[in-house]
């Protein structure tokens, strides 16, 4: 094969006439994400993550062939960030409620998320009631985290040549079904094949997806020297160097974040010669008696009371941050926007093991909060100016990012640290 | 079996039964050795192959923005009032009833193909009567509507190039007096421009076609005319339809390919049995088949291969796809379709209304061609003008022609004009400002559809229309057009809501973008245009649905809406 010189942003690059472009960047150091690509099939370009543009026309960076002279261009700020709204694409389209999910720590398309910085996505999400499909013999297919990348339809094969999956529907309808018959016919081994070049959690076997312990993770410490560039944060301007005041709260989530904050366990003395903290569960005052420099808000809106809280601390706040996921965008507690409110209180409140017919009813009084027809991220609400991830993030991350906020400290965060669950 | 036939199978069980049973299914992946699940994969793909049985008589009404505005709703609903059905449900004893994409009729709104046949220009009156008919068992064959659109301007006579009188053989017979390469020479001095929107080369298609060694080759003619709002395609088969064959003919004759097949799209089978009929005259007169006009080795067949409704398929690569037997899912893009085409061999694929105008080049002479026109754009242009006009319908017009003259009093007559579609919902839109743009290379493209609004209509409204019809009609196979249009669509409801800021703006804009460049197809590519041009260009009107921001809040938050279906829940719950 000849070899050929081509350009990666504005770089000589060498590698082999005809040679894949995700390859041949990777021999010259330069990083380009995947999602569909898989080396031995023919480029799918379905995912798009790998957006580049050739010659200056944009197209699926898997899908081009090394050739002499060519112009790439691949980390130009239009492009990074075209990557990353697709990748946030697919978090909104899906319902991928990490701390839930068997693949997490395991999975690429989180990994790509940790690897391009994604904080929040900016797109609502859709949360469209998605099946789980466990009727075939030796797979689980949960279409809630299936970002149709096709893999599985032109990888998993039947000894004796059949197609075991494909897609149905089209539009934002397609889905990936399953042939139940072909799929009874893969061994074993086949079907945790499948479930290994799946890039996200979508496909499962039975009996197995637990099988790997949480904490051997392979994403986890892979990059663990590795920063992430967080190049959007911008910088807050305090040359006042007097004590900084804080206020947090927990809206619809499980306390975990608070729990997160105290973790820094000695560090809290530190902490406590920086900053005060007014309104919060830590301290337990419970109304503001002071404007506050910062609030951090754990958990989304999933009540009235909720909403009323949030404006309070947007009203009373210089800056406002949404800690942990649910805040971010409504997380665990968010499971229940795929399913109707009515649906929702029934089961629980109406039909559920313990409650008898006619003797229990959906709780309402005008002292408790009404419940809201979804989970609404608190951005949807109030302006939020940070989103801290994680859940619970982690509490070094948490306040390094308080710190860099109120005192404009060097801000960089490494990889262990940024976590989705 | 061969796979290519696959469609055509599907129709004969989709005609025979109203469904593709789970045991036709298992029939038919039994035939080509597939699994059921490629199979079904196919069949829920097409609009029109349905995998749950449907009723004797299947109701597709067409939902078009111009449908909408000729009044859609208020057919909508006599039709579901006259046969007790919901559309979207596979309904009672005798009816089903589906929405559909633009059926091609704009000019003849509201409209609806009943059993396949249309019926057009539907009032509550008139539905109220064909809705009995069927029921006392009429044939609706016997009393669809005559669709034939009116050609409501062509050039002064001599300007005239599609709509003149035509003669069966005429430009074949001319063709043959010269050689292959004479005529693709002939065609690509002519400067024509393929008319299917992409407005590619005609003569260099040709010529990279007939550069191949293969003895093997296909000419395919783009029937399938999806893109709302336009007709004109129909418009040439219902009117002159032997220029398209003749078209074909000479294609295949430069090219060397010995075989052609038109896709027509599923919503124009009611005229294939007129177009089969012409084709077996043509084989008649030797004008098609074994050493056409007594020249060796000219051997040309064309068959007809019906769609199966979806709009992507009008994409030449998935179209191929399609007539392949597999979903329209346009493919990664390796070669050409002129090196690896249909089949794998080099194939031409060719709108509908570029092979009518390749036979008149061939019959009239480029340089007649060329003297009309403008310079990249020589000769003239088939333009489906519908919306507030009081003339809808074809229009041949010469290149260099002002969208102000189409809509001017000598053509259209549109009244209060405001918004001007041209080119469809992937086209772009033209604000009054514009109107002095001319249609030519140089100025403004359009592909057919030319879709007029007057003041009163919103154009939100029209934007959701065509978000909805992007989102249905998206393949699916991509992130950003299929994630990416449902989103957009989203923020559409939202500023109809008057819950939008002008971030949410500025965020259409950008999301838009990011669907543009990163999609895979010319679907996903041009999608948001309409959004992001209309922003722009009608800033007037995006000022207005755009409440007033306000410091630490994003927007309003709608709490009435956020817990009226908790209230609503408790009334209905509480002892
Ligand atoms: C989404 C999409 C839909 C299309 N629909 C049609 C169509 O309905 N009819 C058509 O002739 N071309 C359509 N095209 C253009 C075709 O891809 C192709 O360019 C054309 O058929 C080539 O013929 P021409 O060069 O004679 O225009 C479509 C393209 C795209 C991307
Ligand atoms: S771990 Fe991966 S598949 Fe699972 S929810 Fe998270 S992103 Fe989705
Ligand atoms: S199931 Fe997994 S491998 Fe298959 S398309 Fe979905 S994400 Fe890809
Ligand atoms: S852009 Fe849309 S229609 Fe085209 S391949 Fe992607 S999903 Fe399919
Ligand atoms: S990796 Fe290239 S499109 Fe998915």
């Amino acid at each position: 094969m000849k070899e050929v010189t081509f350009k990666i942003d504005g770089r000589d690059c060498k590698a082999e006439k005809g040679q894949n472009l995700i390859e041949a960047a990777k021999q010259n150091g330069i990083f380009i994400p995947t999602l569909c690509y898989f080396k031995h099939l023919n480029p799918l370009g379905s995912c798009r993550v790998c957006t580049v543009k050739q010659n200056g026309r944009t197209i699926a960076g898997c899908t081009v062939s090394i050739d002499d002279g060519m112009d790439i261009e691949v980390n130009t700020p239009e492009l990074l960030d075209a990557r990353k709204a697709i990748l946030e694409m697919m978090f909104v389209e899906g319902n991928h409620f990490c701390p839930s999910c068997e693949k997490s720590g395991d999975c690429q398309m989180q990994n790509l998320g940790y690897e391009t910085g994604i904080r929040y996505t900016r797109f609502p999400h859709l949360f469209v009631d998605r099946i789980v499909d466990a009727r075939p013999e030796r797979i689980v297919v949960n279409q809630n985290r299936c970002i149709k990348c096709k893999r599985c339809i032109e990888e998993v094969i039947t000894n004796d040549g059949y197609k075991v999956f494909n897609f149905t529907n089209r539009g934002n309808q397609t889905l990936v079904s399953v042939d139940y018959e072909q799929e009874a016919k893969l061994s074993e081994s086949q079907a945790e094949h499948a479930m290994h070049i799946c890039p996200t959690g979508s496909i499962l076997v039975k009996g197995k997806s637990f099988g790997k312990p949480f904490g051997d993770r392979q994403f986890d410490n892979s990059n663990a020297n590795k920063n992430i560039p967080l190049t959007d944060i911008k910088k807050h301007k305090t040359t006042n160097l007097k004590k900084k005041r804080i206020a947090t709260t927990s809206l619809a989530g499980c306390f975990g974040c608070h729990m997160s904050l105290l973790d820094i366990d000695l560090g809290i003395l530190d902490v406590i010669e920086l900053v005060e903290f007014n309104k919060s569960p830590l301290t337990d005052i419970k109304k503001f008696s002071d404007r506050c420099d910062i609030g951090l808000i754990e958990g989304g809106c999933c009540n009235t009371d909720n909403i009323e809280v949030l404006r309070e601390f947007r009203k009373n706040c210089d800056v406002l941050v949404s800690v942990g996921e649910c805040a971010i965008w409504g997380g665990l507690p968010a499971i229940r926007n795929t399913v109707p409110l009515e649906e929702c209180l029934r089961e629980a409140y109406l039909d559920s093991l313990t409650s008898e017919e006619d003797e229990t009813v959906i709780p309402n009084h005008e002292d408790i909060p009404k419940i809201l027809n979804k989970v609404y991220s608190n951005h949807e609400v109030v302006k939020i100016d940070y989103h801290i991830p994680g859940c619970p993030p982690n509490a070094n991350h948490i306040w390094n990012v308080v710190k860099n906020i109120l005192f404009e400290e060097e801000y960089s965060i490494s990889y262990p640290e940024f976590k989705y669950d | 079996m061969d796979r290519t036939l696959l469609l055509n199978k599907l129709w004969e069980y989709q005609h025979k039964f109203g469904f593709v049973s789970k045991s036709a299914i298992e029939t038919i992946s039994k035939e080509l050795n597939v699994s059921t699940i490629e199979i079904e994969s196919v069949v829920s793909f097409y609009h029109f192959f349905h995998n749950q049985p449907t009723e004797k008589n299947i109701i597709y009404l067409n939902n078009s923005i111009i449908s909408d505005l000729k009044g859609f709703e208020n057919v909508k609903a006599t039709i579901e009032k006259e046969t007790g059905c919901n559309f979207g449900d596979y309904g009672n004893s005798e009816f089903s009833l589906f929405e559909t994409s633009c059926i091609g009729m704009s000019d003849q709104e509201p409209a609806a193909l009943i059993n396949f046949q249309p019926f057009t220009d539907l009032t509550p009156n008139k539905v109220r009567k064909i809705i009995t008919k069927i029921k006392n068992g009429e044939n609706v064959k016997d009393f669809a509507s005559k669709t034939i659109s009116k050609i409501q301007f062509t050039p002064e006579d001599d300007k005239t190039i599609i709509f003149r009188n035509y003669e069966l053989g005429k430009s074949i017979k001319e063709g043959i007096k010269f050689t292959p390469q004479e005529i693709i020479d002939k065609i690509y001095k002519s400067k024509l421009k393929g008319c299917g929107g992409a407005f590619f080369d005609v003569g260099y298609k040709w010529q990279s076609c007939k550069s191949n060694e293969d003895t093997e080759k296909y000419i395919i003619c783009n029937a399938d005319e999806g893109e709302p709002g336009t007709f004109k395609d129909r418009a040439v088969l219902q009117h002159i339809p032997g220029l398209v064959i003749e078209g074909m003919v000479l294609a295949g004759y430069a090219t060397g390919a010995k075989e052609g097949i038109i896709y027509l799209r599923a919503e124009y089978q009611f005229f294939k049995q007129k177009l089969d009929d012409l084709i077996n005259e043509f084989y008649n007169q030797n004008f098609l088949g074994k050493n056409i006009q007594k020249i060796e080795g000219f051997d040309f067949d064309i068959r007809i291969q019906l769609g199966a409704g979806s709009y992507v398929c009008g994409a030449a690569s998935a179209l191929i796809e399609s007539m392949e037997g597999r979903r329209g899912e346009p493919p990664v893009r390796m070669w050409s379709a002129t090196k690896h085409g249909f089949k794998h061999k080099p194939t031409v694929v060719n709108n509908v209304e570029s092979l009518a105008y390749a036979s008149r080049i061939i019959e009239l002479g480029e340089d007649f061609f060329l003297s009309i026109g403008t310079k990249e754009t020589p000769g003239t242009k088939l333009i489906s003008i519908s919306g507030d006009v009081a003339k809808p319908g074809i229009y041949e017009i010469e290149y260099g022609t002002s969208i102000r003259e189409l809509l001017g009093i000598e053509m259209s007559q549109a009244t209060a004009p405001y918004y001007v579609q041209v080119s469809g919902p992937s086209g772009e839109c033209v604000s009054p400002a514009e109107f002095d743009r001319k249609i030519c290379m140089e100025d403004i493209l359009c592909g057919g559809s030319f879709m007029v609004f007057n003041r009163t209509r919103d154009i939100l409204h029209i934007l959701r229309n065509f978000m909805e019809f992007f989102k249905e009609e998206s393949c699916g196979v991509c992130t950003p057009c299929r994630a990416g249009n449902f989103i957009l669509n989203e923020k559409v409801k939202k500023m109809q809501r008057g819950l939008a800021s002008n971030d949410d703006v500025n965020e259409i804009k950008e999301w838009g973008n990011i669907i543009k460049l990163s999609s895979r197809c010319g679907l996903g590519k041009s999608s948001p245009n309409s959004l992001i041009y209309s922003i722009d260009k009608f800033k007037e009107y995006f000022n207005l649905k755009i409440p007033p921001s306000n410091e630490s809040q994003n927007v309003e938050f709608d709490m009435e809406n956020a817990i009226h279906e908790f209230d609503s829940i408790i009334k209905d719950t509480q002892l």
